[in-house]
């Protein structure tokens, strides 16, 4: 009899541990949409952002005429790319945002552009909302990296093999700028 | 922040045994006094300090926030008043992780300070000088922000309340008796002891307690009290410099406030330790460590200054050690133990509106909360006009033009 109420016992531990497992996985893995969630809308709030950007300042700069169009081309590969998974997604959205980069630094030179009203309170807006992506993404990757941790780590690992949850992509923005570092040579 | 949550429910753990510590002095207070003054008493002492204690910590858990945003003259803004602050404020709501972002208030006063306050996070406020507003960049109003908002993540603001609310109670009562002592005067006591049968001699021992802990548990509870405050303003830089990821923005704004001789015009004692920096605190004059609430800005800017290359619990705490040339550091171990590194990001580039544009602003907010009229002369200069102006018209200084008040646009 004894030996019958161990195994009953031990098995209902480890339906105990099976379930908590599997409900801590779920919750952090709904984190995980959620923190994608909050940055998916920082994005599009950019996206929305930029045709008037480009409105304020197309009277100034009228011979900055590609970098303008290279935002808006830009814009809407980033634009079209919304829902197409999380490394598409970070990749349109590095492009993306060179490209304001560049066009805000050609910026500082028109005086009179730097003085519109309309222009401060856009470029305001532009900054609040880099650094929110900057900050969203930061967080995205910390709850990505904490259910990544719990996928692979033992013993988890079976429950996460299990029941199929798949690890989560890293919001990464590389800089192609420096990976195109050149190469000297001394020959 | 990852782990963010746990940190906290680990501090919360140990904030509970502090006040529990402080409310255990409490008792033992009551407890002396009535045995002191009444052999048998001893109960009836406890209960009233636990009356007192609870109807200050009911006062000041519901309504410790509109207290504080009344006594300071602080006034919420919307997006469309100030969407610079507005935006800080959100960019730190998403950092940090928290569910709602708080509600944002303007205080009319050209010093440079700010506080934040709210006992659970989704009912939090934060509130800035316009002077403050006037005065820094974005990057260091960020650093700013961050710091107040971190107090709200860490759950400051609950803990210094209820461990406010413990010592005020305990200071309290033994004022009541240590005054009760000096006035009711020797004699109505010794009447009482040599009527009551038994007990005289316990009496006078616990009157002599009783005494000692009223001197005492104040003094040391005010010690308690300041320690703890300015170890939580250690944490909220630390906590500050790691969700900007920019220490030199928060070190910026500490010197700038540090420097300004300007006194705010409503901080009084009690509200002191809210503030991110001592409203008492003169520029040059090394306030002595045990009796301030806030450690000296000079040695929080040094450490915040020392972190190099990376941000984290750990490199704040290695700063701390160096600046104040001691062995103990001054983050808690559950930060220490979730700790991960991260890279220091560049400075925002420098921003619009430029300095003295963004002073002019500040000062018309101040005026706009105060009810100031604005006239636009067509000289394109703004007329700022009091509210207690009692003449018809009002003279153009520049142009000389005159503008009848009945135009005036009350903004």
């Amino acid at each position: 009899m004894i030996p019958l109420y161990i195994l009953l016992g031990a098995v209902v531990i480890f339906l105990f541990w099976l379930a908590g497992t599997y409900n801590s996985l779920v919750g952090l893995r709904n984190q995980v949409k959620n923190a994608w969630a909050q940055i998916d809308v920082q994005l599009k709030r950019r996206h929305d952002l930029i045709p008037n950007l480009i409105e304020t300042v197309r009277g100034y700069m009228t011979h900055e005429r590609d970098t303008l169009e290279n935002v808006t081309k830009a814009r809407n590969v980033a634009a079209q790319a919304s829902g197409a998974g999380v490394a598409a997604q970070s990749q349109a959205e590095t492009v993306l945002s060179q490209a304001l980069g560049r066009l805000l630094v050609t910026v500082e030179a028109y005086p009179d552009l730097k003085a519109n009203q309309n222009f401060l309170a856009l470029q305001e807006e532009l900054t609040s909302t880099e650094n929110k992506i900057g900050f969203a993404r930061q967080f995205y990757n910390d709850q990505a990296m904490q259910f990544n941790n719990r996928i692979q780590m033992f013993p988890s690992n079976f429950v996460a093999n299990s029941f199929n949850f798949k690890l989560a992509e890293f919001f990464e923005v590389e800089d192609a700028a420096e990976r195109a570092v050149p190469k000297v040579s001394f020959s | 922040m990852i782990n963010m949550w746990e940190q906290i429910r680990m501090n919360r753990r140990r904030s509970v045994v502090l006040v529990v510590l402080l409310a255990i002095v409490l008792m033992a207070l009551g407890y002396a006094i009535a045995e002191g003054v009444q052999p048998g008493a001893g109960p009836v002492g406890v209960l009233i300090a636990t009356v007192v204690w609870l109807v200050m910590s009911l006062v000041a858990y519901f309504q410790g926030d509109n207290i504080l945003l009344a006594v300071s003259g602080a006034k919420e803004i919307e997006k469309k008043d100030h969407p610079r602050l507005f935006n800080i404020v959100e960019e730190m709501t998403i950092a940090s992780g928290l569910p709602k972002m708080p509600r944002v208030f303007i205080i009319d006063d050209m010093a440079l300070n700010a506080f934040a306050a709210g006992r659970r996070p989704d009912r939090a406020v934060v509130a800035v000088t316009a002077g403050l507003l006037g005065k820094l960049n974005r990057d260091q109003l960020q650093g700013v922000v961050a710091h107040e908002m971190s107090h709200i993540v860490n759950r400051d603001v609950l803990l210094m309340t209820m461990v406010g609310v413990t010592i005020g109670s305990i200071v309290l009562i033994s004022n009541l008796f240590l005054r009760g002592l000096w006035f009711g005067g020797r004699g109505a006591h010794s009447r009482r002891y040599r009527s009551s049968r038994g007990g005289g001699n316990a009496g006078g021992i616990m009157i002599v307690i009783a005494i000692v802990l009223a001197i005492l548990a104040p003094i040391v509870a005010q010690f308690v009290y300041l320690a703890i405050s300015r170890r939580r303003e250690y944490l909220a830089d630390a906590s500050a410099a790691i969700l900007t990821r920019y220490p030199e923005g928060l070190a910026g704004a500490l010197q700038l406030i540090g420097g300004d001789p300007t006194p705010m015009a409503r901080a009084t004692k009690a509200t002191a330790p809210m503030y991110i920096s001592n409203p008492f605190e003169k520029p040059g004059v090394r306030a002595l460590n045990l009796t301030s609430t806030h450690p000296p800005i000079q040695q929080r800017i040094n450490i915040l200054r020392g972190m190099a290359g990376a941000v984290s619990f750990h490199a704040y705490d290695d700063a701390v050690k160096k600046v104040r040339d001691k062995k103990a550091g001054v983050v808690p171990h559950s930060a220490l133990e979730a700790d991960q590194a991260l890279p220091i990001r560049p400075p925002n580039a420098e921003d619009a509106p430029d300095p003295r544009m963004r002073m002019r602003e500040a000062g018309d907010l101040v005026r706009q909360m105060n009810q100031f009229a604005f006239i636009a002369c067509p000289c394109g200069i703004k007329i700022k006009i009091p509210p207690d102006y009692a003449r018809p018209v009002a003279i153009c200084p520049r142009c000389r033009r005159k503008h009848p008040i009945a135009t005036a646009k009350v903004k």
